[in-house]
């Protein structure tokens, strides 16, 4: 059985989604299924990469066609962290969502969509095979485009359209270079490609196609020059809903950006080149955007931008330093993201706006929420020891003893200007006068029975211990990191493991 | 809509109609058909029906919310994926399948119950769809 346990991730996933489609309009129901679905899902993760750690790589061939034709599954380090902080973000989201998710859009299968939104993270990081990596990726923008549009408010459809646009338009981009890789070299599978991509002679051709897989993924990580998409549409849905896209969507971006870079397009000189412009424009763009915006939930969806630009630049890099950094940023990234929007979803509820220059004095009405508060979006700065800090050091060190110096200057901008945005926040939000909560609908948080505000606030107590540990324990993180960025580094294991299966594969009755 | 001539003649194709969904269903694994398209043909005799027939009337025939079929049809394809599993330890989505053909049904096995699956989401999607928009039309 042991070897199944890599698809356990995505199929537990699926079939929640699908006992949640059986309870179709039972509120109550939906929502335990849920938590109790993604709790399930935390245990499996873990015990995915517990079993990584001990024995190595996960490797399945789905359907028993070997290799180069079937479709292989393949977990290793990274793959299987991805999914552990998949599910974390997930639990936590799923929790909040039974409180913040109105009754109306829990009606119209909010929580089998995300359950599938999930189920498409999942396997689109324990894919082995690039085509079906493209499927997953479609599973993640078809859920991910009902959950934004859900409630149907103008502004969410406007927002939408946006974001399905560009979406859509990333997708047909990446299939073309699918296409194209597979005319080039006759194969899907990612262990394959690596061993005949460098063989191919037309290397010309093979930038293209690069090229085409950046753009492809660049959009739906949100880099720049296509990246605002993502500051028109991430403040529209419910707090629950932008949170898991805040946390995790645009992470898959980069995480396929690793895996190509890393694995099939490697030791390219021009490529590495341009990742980093790219990487360094999109620090600079998205530091700029933070700096203007007011609305709370619109300045985090900038600074997202502005930190894809971190990881990306680690990937542009490519040394193990940097991809260490660029792997720990990542980890630290999914976490405090999906926490400050559910962080933003909580002032929200306490005050009634969204609008930063209208609020003011949380600290002295609610000093428990403000000091919450100020977890995640200090770990985000990076004040030592909290958890932004330790992969931010590792990429300026990496910058710094490869003579990336423009890239460092950079990175050092991003930095302060994340620091600014953050403590203009925390002056305009957290500080100054009390201002009367407003009314808008919905029952404000003080109103609420000690019971429920507590529910709401479990979540993000939740994360800030996440992400504390992440800061606290950085030792097992940076570990973790550099055991992944090891393997990055040299994909020799990793072909062989998805080949080894080959061999050992009889699955005789 | 009235006209007698429709209303007499979807009176017989619904059950034609079904049949040849079935028939697209079981010859599709090697052959052109499948679930997809079966399920399709087989909205379209309801759909048919409906037209000439009424919605409530199409809806009372079908017993039960087409939106059910949805979770129950993608139940019965995530089950035969994860059939193997159980029965002889082989990975996700491994054919299993009786040695002997079936009389007019043909070979059977864990392929055919996803396409079954395939045939009852489609059939699910299309109608709910279809009916919402009559609905509010």
């Amino acid at each position: 059985m042991t070897q199944h346990l890599i698809l356990l991730p995505i199929v537990n996933q699926l079939l929640v989604a699908v006992l949640l489609m059986f309870f179709y309009g039972k509120v109550k129901t939906q929502r335990v299924l849920s938590v109790a679905g993604s709790v399930l899902n935390l245990i499996i993760a873990g015990l995915v990469l517990q079993r990584v750690a001990s024995h190595g790589f996960l490797t399945l061939q789905a359907g028993n066609w070997q290799a180069p034709f079937g479709i292989t599954f393949i977990a290793d380090h990274f793959a299987a962290l991805m999914v552990l902080l998949t599910a974390i973000s997930g639990l936590a989201v799923s929790f909040f969502s039974t409180k913040t998710i109105h009754v109306k859009r829990v009606k119209f299968g909010f929580f089998p969509i995300f359950h599938f939104l999930l189920s498409g993270l999942n396997g689109a990081f324990l894919t082995g095979d690039i085509f079906n990596l493209y499927v997953w990726f479609e599973v993640m923008i078809i859920s991910s485009f009902v959950l934004l549009t859900l409630g149907a408010r103008k502004q969410q459809l406007e927002g939408a359209v946006k974001y399905f646009t560009l979406n859509l338009l990333a997708s047909v981009i990446f299939l073309t270079a699918i296409g194209v890789l597979y005319g080039i070299t006759g194969t899907l599978n990612m262990a394959d490609l690596a061993l005949k991509v460098p063989q191919v002679e037309n290397r010309g051709l093979v930038h293209v196609t690069a090229i085409l897989f950046f753009i492809g993924f660049g959009i739906k990580s949100a880099v720049f020059p296509l990246y605002f998409w993502l500051p028109a549409s991430y403040h529209t849905p419910p707090a629950a809903v932008s949170a898991i896209f805040g946390g995790l969507l645009t992470k898959v971006g980069v995480y396929a950006l690793v895996r190509m870079f890393t694995l099939i397009f490697t030791d390219d000189l021009f490529l590495q080149r341009m990742i980093l412009g790219v990487a360094v424009m999109t620090i600079f763009s998205g530091a700029l955007g933070a700096l203007v915006k007011n609305d709370m939930r619109k300045i985090f969806s900038y600074l997202i931008i502005c930190h894809i630009g971190f990881m990306i630049g680690g990937l542009g890099m490519m040394t193990e330093t940097a991809l260490v950094g660029a792997v720990f940023y990542l980890i630290h990234d999914i976490v405090v993201k999906t926490n400050l929007f559910m962080v933003a979803g909580m002032v929200k509820k306490v005050t009634g706006k969204q609008d930063t220059r209208v609020m003011g004095g949380l600290y002295s009405t609610h000093p428990l929420i403000a000091l919450l508060a100020a977890v995640p979006l200090f770990s985000l700065v990076g004040f030592p020891p909290l958890s932004g800090f330790w992969p931010k050091l590792e990429l300026f060190r990496a910058a710094l003893t490869d003579g990336f110096y423009t890239t460092f200057a950079f990175l050092l901008f991003g930095s302060f200007i994340t620091l600014f945005v953050v403590a203009k926040m925390w002056k305009r939000v957290f500080w100054g006068e009390i201002i009367t909560p407003l009314k808008q609908g919905f029952t404000l948080f003080d109103d609420e029975t000690p019971q429920r505000k507590l529910m709401f606030l479990l979540p993000i107590v939740f994360l800030a211990c996440v992400s504390l540990y992440i800061g606290l324990g950085a030792n097992h993180v940076w570990q973790l990191s550099q055991t992944i960025a090891g393997e990055l580094m040299d994909p020799q294991p990793y072909i062989e493991a998805v080949f080894e299966t080959l061999n050992s594969a009889e699955y005789e009755n | 809509m009235k006209s007698v001539i429709l209303k007499t003649a979807s009176d017989y194709l619904l059950p034609l109609l079904l049949l040849f969904s079935v028939f697209i269903l079981l010859r599709g694994h090697y052959l052109p058909g499948g679930g997809f398209v079966g399920g399709l043909i087989a909205s379209i005799a309801f759909i048919l029906y409906a037209f000439s027939n009424g919605l409530a009337k199409t809806k009372t025939l079908l017993r039960m919310h087409p939106g059910f079929l949805m979770p129950v049809g993608l139940m019965m394809a995530l089950l035969s994926g994860l059939a193997p599993l159980f029965i002889t330890g082989q990975p996700f989505m491994t054919g299993l399948w009786f040695p002997d053909p079936a009389p007019v049904i043909g070979m059977i096995g864990s392929a055919l119950f996803f396409d079954i699956g395939v045939y009852l989401v489609v059939v699910g999607v299309s109608l709910t769809i279809i009916f919402t928009i009559s609905e509010n039309a």
